[in-house]
């Protein structure tokens, strides 16, 4: 009886500690590892529109990791966008902006010009019409 | 009267492709990309705060 009850109550635990991990997780969603090192390398940049680029040579694993973060994107700014009544290319014009500012120095991202800069300690180099 | 009409409409037609070669000459100066030239500052600047957010919250994609 007694022996159950622990064991009821340690279960009970388990339960909660893997809901509140769950909870935690998407809270602070990191960049996935592939990303992460992709995006330091500079092997991708942001581009002016709001959605990743690749900088040199494609490889289909690289398209592949681009494709798919660029597709996540486009439905969060599909979402806000209606949200905030603007159009999607508004919208995410705006977050390439943001984007770009965020970088730090190392990674890569496209000048007004359509060139691939990298970025140093000084601001980018960004569209005239940006915050 | 009829057949007049439909000869002039035909000369009209006509009109752009006889007015001559086309010349398509590169520019001096470098092509500078303007990307979305309809989106107005004033929208950017509108969403701006909103796009911050939604980079902060989305940090995986971001």
């Amino acid at each position: 009886m007694a022996h159950s009850l622990t064991r009821k109550i340690a279960l009970g635990g388990a339960v909660a500690a893997l809901a509140l991990t769950g909870v935690a997780s998407t809270a602070i969603a990191q960049r996935d590892p592939a990303y992460a090192a992709a995006r330091s390398s500079g092997k991708v940049g942001e581009k002016m529109d709001g959605y990743l680029g690749i900088v040199g040579t494609a490889s289909p694993e690289l398209q592949r990791l681009v494709d798919d973060i660029n597709i996540k994107r486009r439905a969060v700014y599909a979402q806000r966008a209606q949200q905030a009544r603007a159009t999607v290319e508004e919208y995410a014009l705006t977050a390439g902006c943001q984007a770009i500012a965020k970088t730090v120095p190392g990674e890569k991202y496209q000048a007004p010009d359509g060139t691939w800069q990298t970025r140093t300690s000084a601001a980018p180099i960004r569209d005239p019409r940006c915050p | 009267m009829h057949r007049r009409f439909i000869w002039m409409g035909a000369v009209s037609a006509l009109a752009p492709v006889l007015s001559g070669c086309i010349n398509v000459a590169a520019p001096d100066e470098p092509i500078v990309i303007e990307l979305n030239v309809n989106i107005r500052q004033e929208v950017i600047y509108r969403l701006a705060d909103d796009a911050a957010s939604t980079i902060e919250e989305n940090a995986d994609i971001f």
